[in-house]
């Protein structure tokens, strides 16, 4: 018994470089870095930002940590291990961001897409994805030959559905006639489940998909059915070379860098960051060339009045889907509304989970 | 020439090595696999099987952390096994666990924020109904139409899974976080939550109710009428008939005890470290006790034994991940590799090889 003890104070000396110079640096991801999507670019940036400092840090990653207990016991020993920031990269991590932060005052957290800050030691960091489906939305109203999008939604949080919002409105002001049909799948990457909902999509007659979900799954059928599909997060053209019409791919690498060097200069402070095509944050993949020129060029121009701010996705007059009025004419969407939103625009014929 | 013969008699001393067996074949191929994946094979199997109980780093969080991860595996596994040994199929304790959670956690919110003693008892026997009924429908499926129950019991899991979406959307949403799916914090509610008993162990009331469960299991299997007929009936059905065991009856109550501990299981999760209703709520310990069970023998003091051996490979394992940078995936599968074992070297509990002389004539 002595002996196993001995070895096992052996090996925690040797997985722990003693080294205090070097700042170590936590990951903690809901699916794997080989999803294709989110995950995958969460870790690219986690690997520029690591290249970007090479040995002044150290990144540790743990991948398919489910929301909850899980979670809370992953962030625990990261901290325990001498980790200074843990980067959690999935909404629904809140409360165990939360519950370990208040624990552990001296490690710094950044909690991506969340909204739950109980603590000094929380900075939570969210990308405007809602500018990136309005382009979705422009290229798909209209390529769309059977004037109806499918979109695959995750949970009816409020990123999610600003989502479907923007890429609604943006299709139906090129589009009059758009549909949206809209699956839920409670979940951020299933494939299997991803797949079904294209097709059942596919077959209520949609020919071009939107996910907010992060495998590559759809696009393949897509691609398969001889439809068009945008990707999620990252680049997924090689999985569907004629399907793939762009996607919003996520670089969250300046960011990461940034906050890594601040808490190397001892200057990190909690913060609330929303950044957008203006931050370098997102970007489109490249437009694939069925794109006609002319809309690519439309495309473009939307983004670059983005950046100028010039154009905000949301700019009244929008009614909430019952009617009632939310920006009055000219009015842009104030980011409380967006952050917390939880209606459908008018014209959206689904219903909300709820 | 080598020859396989049917043993006489399952062996019992390959009943008892196997499990032991098992885990030294992973130990050697999971190494093997580890260090194709360029990582030392040798620090990774420390980090998984020593690690979590001995480490001065980690030790003293994940050893109370391995009772929390094994309780409702146990839990869940010892109201199964009681199943399997009758040849009563129940595949569905994931459902019957999101129920039992949905009751408790319904209970709880109901008396927000009121104080009392009487809550907590009063969630425990919900969530123990709610797995209960849930157990029961394919329980009387069963006896009224001959249905099957692991088809029936499976499915209604996807059913229960969309009951917990729709009550972490809808009715049990938290009214001060409107925008966001999931419930209040029960671990903010003083009356409900399911906090550690003695602070720093990890034990809190599931983690007393596994070990209940298993000691009342093992009496009721060894020296009660009840556990004699559910023997009886899973090995010899005729025999069971002739000698008066009503088939119907075993099957609502050996679906009736496990949808109860699965639900209470449940419930003791969403009170204490799940902490709230929300979708992503069920992460398949439902699932993991089938191989619990099976891993401990069906033996309730086995299953002690293999739920805490399961929670340890997750809790090593994503210290190895974290440690190592060895892939989720590789885990999984080292995790798969000890199933895989037991089940092959089963073969030998059944069977044994000769090697003979000549070929027969």
């Amino acid at each position: 018994m002595k002996k196993l003890l001995t070895a096992a104070a052996l090996s925690v000396t040797m997985a722990i470089p003693a080294t205090a110079d070097t700042t170590k640096v936590g990951f903690i991801y809901i699916g794997p870095v080989g999803d294709f999507g989110w995950t995958a670019g969460h870790d690219r940036a986690r690997a520029e930002m690591a290249e970007h400092f090479g040995d002044a840090v150290e990144t540790t990653i743990v991948e398919n940590v489910d929301y909850g207990a899980d979670a809370e016991r992953v962030m625990t020993q990261m901290a325990i291990s001498g980790t200074d920031v843990i980067f959690a990269a999935s909404f629904g991590y809140g409360p165990d961001v939360n519950s370990v932060a208040g624990r552990f005052p001296d490690v710094a957290f950044q909690h991506a897409t969340g909204y739950i800050q109980d603590h000094p030691n929380i900075s939570l960091y969210d990308a405007r994805f809602y500018e990136g489906r309005a382009v979705l939305g422009h290229i798909g109203g209209k390529m769309t030959e059977t004037n109806t999008v499918g979109y695959i939604a995750s949970f009816p949080i409020p990123a999610v559905i600003a989502g479907i919002n923007s890429a609604y409105l943006h299709a139906k002001a090129v589009n009059p006639d758009i549909q949206f049909r809209i699956i839920w799948t409670y979940s951020w990457f299933d494939p299997a489940l991803e797949a079904d909902a294209a097709e059942t999509l596919i077959e209520q007659g949609a020919d071009v998909i939107m996910q907010h979900t992060d495998s590559t799954a759809a696009v393949r059928v897509a691609e398969d059915a001889g439809v068009m599909a945008f990707g999620q997060a990252s680049d997924m053209t090689q999985f569907g070379p004629n399907a793939h019409l762009s996607a919003i791919v996520d670089r969250w690498a300046p960011y990461y860098i940034d906050r890594v060097q601040a808490v190397m200069d001892g200057t990190w402070e909690a913060q609330n960051s929303w950044l957008g095509f203006a931050d370098g944050i997102i970007e489109m993949a490249p437009w694939n060339d069925r794109i006609p020129a002319e809309l690519q060029e439309e495309a473009d121009g939307l983004i670059a009045a983005i950046i100028a701010g010039d154009y905000h996705p949301f700019t009244g007059p929008i009614n909430k889907q019952d009617g009632t009025p939310w920006l009055a004419d000219g009015e842009t969407a104030p980011d409380v509304d967006l952050a917390t939103m939880d209606f459908y625009v008018e014209g959206i014929t689904a219903e909300l989970p709820n | 020439m080598i020859r396989l013969e049917k043993r006489k008699e399952p062996s019992r001393f390959w009943r008892i090595a196997n499990p032991f067996l098992a885990v030294l074949l992973t130990m050697i191929a999971g190494g093997i696999m580890f260090a194709a994946l360029g990582k030392d094979p040798v620090a990774a199997i420390r980090l998984i099987f020593f690690d979590p109980i001995f480490s001065e780093t980690f030790a003293s969080y994940s050893r109370p952390q391995l009772l929390i991860k094994s309780a409702p595996l146990i839990l869940i596994a010892v109201g199964l096994a009681i199943g399997f040994k009758a040849n009563v199929w129940n595949i569905g304790a994931e459902g019957q666990y999101i129920i039992g959670a949905l009751f408790g956690a319904g209970v709880a919110l109901a008396f927000f924020p009121a104080p009392g003693w009487y809550i907590f008892p009063l969630m425990v026997i919900a969530g123990a109904f709610g797995g209960f009924l849930w157990a029961m429908i394919p329980a009387i499926l069963k006896t009224r139409f001959n249905t099957n129950e692991i088809l029936v019991s499976l499915l209604l899991v996807y059913v229960a899974e969309r009951i917990l979406a729709a009550m972490a959307l809808g009715l049990m949403r938290n009214p001060d976080q409107p925008g966001f799916p999931g419930s209040r914090d029960l671990r903010r509610y003083e009356a409900a939550y399911n906090a550690e008993i003695f602070a720093g162990t990890g034990v809190h009331w599931g983690v007393v109710a596994a070990l209940i469960a298993v000691i009342f299991a093992y009496a009721m299997m060894t020296r009660h009428m009840l556990g004699y007929h559910v023997q009886l009936a899973g090995q010899a059905p005729r025999a069971a008939r002739f000698g008066g065991v009503s088939p119907a009856r075993l099957v609502v109550i050996c679906l009736g005890i496990s949808g109860a501990l699965a639900g209470l299981a449940g419930m003791f999760e969403v009170s204490g470290p799940g902490g709230q209703v929300r979708i992503e709520f069920a992460s398949g310990y439902g699932f993991t006790a089938i191989i619990v069970a099976f891993l401990g023998r069906l033996n309730p003091f086995g299953i002690v034994l293999a739920g805490l051996l399961l929670g340890l490979t997750y809790i090593g394992g994503e210290l190895s991940q974290m440690m190592l940078q060895i892939p989720g995936a590789a885990i999984q599968v080292f995790q798969g590799m000890l199933l895989f074992f037991l089940l092959a070297l089963d073969f030998q509990t059944n069977y044994r090889i000769r090697l003979t002389k000549g070929a027969r004539a």
